[in-house]
């Protein structure tokens, strides 16, 4: 099989761009990542189909192995369909975070936070509890000991 | 025209049933009758596909007539219609503890109305998902579903829901292109995307590139099975979603996800070449998992901790992959999708119960409501692994067939699968003693309503001398009636009654489950199945 260089390297540069931007903390940034990352993976599907042929479209004058492949591009067609749809769907979703929370960023859980900031002393299992000594108890449920009235 | 022709309706039924409420959407009770009636068809159509494969055949649907490797083909086997029929029966039981809920909040002309639409279609993807027999039918089916939970976890827009969300859907993005990816590298090294085709051709590429295909595949199921340290999206978003759809997510999702590595590792890459990485990665799941169950305060964020935690479990029985850990690992994963699953339904309860499911703002909650710690404590007790409890004997298989491998690695993570059952249980005697157990006046943050209530409660039975038990015990379940509909807490009963028939039919059950696993391992009756000989 032979294979075009300058779409993979064109691959390589658009899946590097695209992972950097999905590591920025702004959301209209890791949006752009995720369509150079499904632009990217695209052109990786394409290339996998082989060398550039005829188009897919049955003749009895040329021999089969003058078709391009058509499967792959079945294949990028079903994917770029789901990147649209999640990239209009991030879209809104970003939106809707820009209108609660005037934010464009990528924010902290705040349950995260507190648990990481909790101090490892618990209340409920490492207070000390008092001894029972006896088993008789007063009208209010207070323990009477010896010695004490 | 033979009855597993009918399995593609497994997937049709409820597509066709997302765009019939989509057409009913000013009407929430004809998209409730829909959703229902489409569930309980699916299930009966299942119930006959587990029924269909009982004693390990395997079936290979091509559809529309075009054979594999050239057409799109659906593959029945034991796993699958075992998948299929627990996941439907999951989703009725969340399905009507919704309904049940809706009914009681009168969300009859609510605005959302998108969610019957949603729940089927995820449904539809996950069954598409656990029936195909390429690589690109399953990353559709992985699409469909992922798709369909973005708009669920992001139900009704809150802000909160829209951090966690986001976080979900560029998670499951990264990962559905990482699984691309793969495709595309798998496509251009063998020219075929369907399994069976490919179980043979990946056989004959040089160990180098099988390695990166392989661990390709890995990562991107690893992302949506939440393998540490792939799994912290998931605490993340998880628990901020409504209380069923959090319970169906726990139930479904990331069981799709080790349904693929099981199928990577026996079908398409059966030498087992990276087994050691897996056991390790398998035991850090497990121990890494349970310790942040432990720092929550928050009872479904340690759910959702619990949950990847003992992920780890499922990892370790596909690393030893002998034919009894294959079968243990799908009876647990029986057991996990049941167990996990009610669990959220419970913290559904609580959270509805007393205001709140955070552990420092409960007590009392045994007296109050007796019924809800029976459903806690079943279900609990299950997922620590006490015997008689499906999860004990879920574990016991796992570890035995460790064992009987040996190795000192594996001996580790036997030791890492005990240290992580036993801090299950820590977990769960807390969750009982402060939200259950203790009285609510002693929590930290101290519920206002659950100390009145429960003061009002002590008051009735001293006050009522000899009777005064029965009378608390009256007024306890008039209370529990006022906050909980009788609907959620059956629909939950039912559920727990599920994981306990896990127990009850473990005989039968594991006996089918060890046959999968021979069937799985061999991988002939799959590939035969797909690609008849000649």
């Amino acid at each position: 099989m032979s294979v075009n260089i300058t779409f993979l390297a064109i691959t390589g540069v658009l899946l590097a761009v695209g992972y950097y931007l999905v590591l920025e903390r702004t959301l209209t940034r890791v949006l752009l990542g995720i369509v150079v990352l499904g632009n990217a993976v695209n052109l990786l599907i394409l290339t996998a189909g082989g060398r550039m042929g005829q188009a897919p479209l049955f003749s009895p004058e040329v021999a089969p192995d003058e078709y391009s492949d058509p499967l792959p591009q079945a294949l990028i067609l079903t994917a770029i369909v789901i990147t649209f749809a999640v990239t209009a769907f991030l879209l809104a979703m970003i939106y809707r975070s820009w209108s609660l929370t005037n934010a464009d960023t990528v924010r902290d859980d705040e349950e995260d936070i507190r648990v990481s900031q909790a101090s490892a002393y618990d209340e409920e299992e490492d207070a000390p509890v008092e001894e029972d000594t006896t088993e008789f108890v007063d009208e209010e449920g207070r323990p009477i000991r010896e010695g004490e009235e | 025209m033979d009855f597993m022709s009918l399995s593609p309706l497994a997937v049709i039924l409820p597509i066709l049933g997302a765009g019939a409420t989509f057409v009913v959407r000013r009407k929430v009770r004809w998209q409730r009758i829909i959703t229902i009636g489409v569930l309980c068809l699916t299930m009966l159509l299942e119930i006959g596909m587990v029924a269909a494969t009982w004693n390990g055949q395997t079936y290979a649907i091509s559809i529309a007539g075009w054979d594999a490797p050239f057409g799109i083909a659906l593959v029945v086997d034991g796993f699958s219609a075992f998948m299929l029929l627990i996941s439907t029966i999951v989703s009725l039981a969340v399905l009507l503890f919704a309904t049940s809920q809706g009914l009681a909040d009168g969300d009859e002309h609510g605005p959302v109305s998108i969610f019957h639409p949603a729940y089927l279609i995820l449904l539809a993807g996950v069954s598409n998902a656990f029936m195909a027999a390429d690589l690109f039918n399953l990353y559709v089916g992985f699409e469909i579903f992922l798709t369909a939970s973005y708009v669920l976890l992001t139900l009704g827009g809150t802000a909160e829901r829209i951090r966690s969300g986001i976080t979900y859907v560029v998670v499951s993005v990264v990962s559905s292109i990482l699984f691309l990816t793969a495709i595309a590298l798998i496509y251009a090294a063998t020219g075929t995307v369907n399994m069976a085709d490919l179980s043979v051709k990946l056989g004959e590429l040089d160990a180098g590139t099988q390695l990166i295909l392989h661990s390709f595949l890995l990562i991107a199921f690893g992302i949506k099975a939440a393998v540490f340290p792939l799994s912290l999206w998931l605490p993340d978003s998880y628990p901020t979603a409504p209380a069923p759809v959090t319970a169906v997510f726990a139930g479904l999702l990331t069981k799709v996800g080790v349904y693929a590595i099981v199928r990577t590792e026996t079908l398409l890459f059966p030498e087992g070449r990276v087994n050691s990485a897996l056991l390790i990665v398998a035991a850090a799941t497990m121990v890494i998992g349970i310790f942040g169950a432990l720092a929550q305060a928050d009872f479904k964020r340690m759910l959702s901790f619990t949950l990847t935690s003992h992920i780890g479990y499922l990892i370790f029985g596909i690393a030893v992959g002998t034919e009894v850990a294959m079968a243990a690992t799908i009876y647990y994963v029986g057991h996990h999708i049941i167990v996990q699953t009610s669990l959220f339904m419970v913290a559904g309860l609580i959270e509805r119960r007393a205001g709140s499911a955070n552990l420092t703002e409960l007590g009392s909650l045994a007296k109050l409501s007796p019924a809800l710690a029976i459903l806690f404590f079943i279900p609990a007790i299950n997922l620590g692994g006490i015997p008689p409890f499906s999860g004990f004997m879920g574990k016991f298989g796992l570890l035995h067939a460790a064992a009987e491998q040996g190795g000192v690695l594996t001996w580790l993570v036997i030791a890492a699968g005990l240290l992580t059952s036993l801090l299950t249980l820590l977990a769960i005697v807390r969750v009982w003693a402060r939200a259950f157990w203790r009285r609510a006046a002693d929590a930290e943050n101290p519920t206002e309503t659950l100390v009145a209530e429960s003061k009002e409660l002590t008051s009735v039975v001293q006050a009522g001398g000899n009777s005064g038990p029965l009378l608390g015990a009256k007024l306890a379940r008039r209370m529990e009636a006022g906050h909980l509909p009788w609907g959620m807490r059956y629909s939950t009963g039912v559920l727990v009654a599920a994981g306990i028939a896990l127990t009850v039919f473990a005989g039968p059950l594991f006996a089918f489950c060890q046959r999968v696993a021979v069937e799985l391992l061999a991988r002939e009756p799959y590939i035969t199945a797909v690609l008849p000989p000649g």
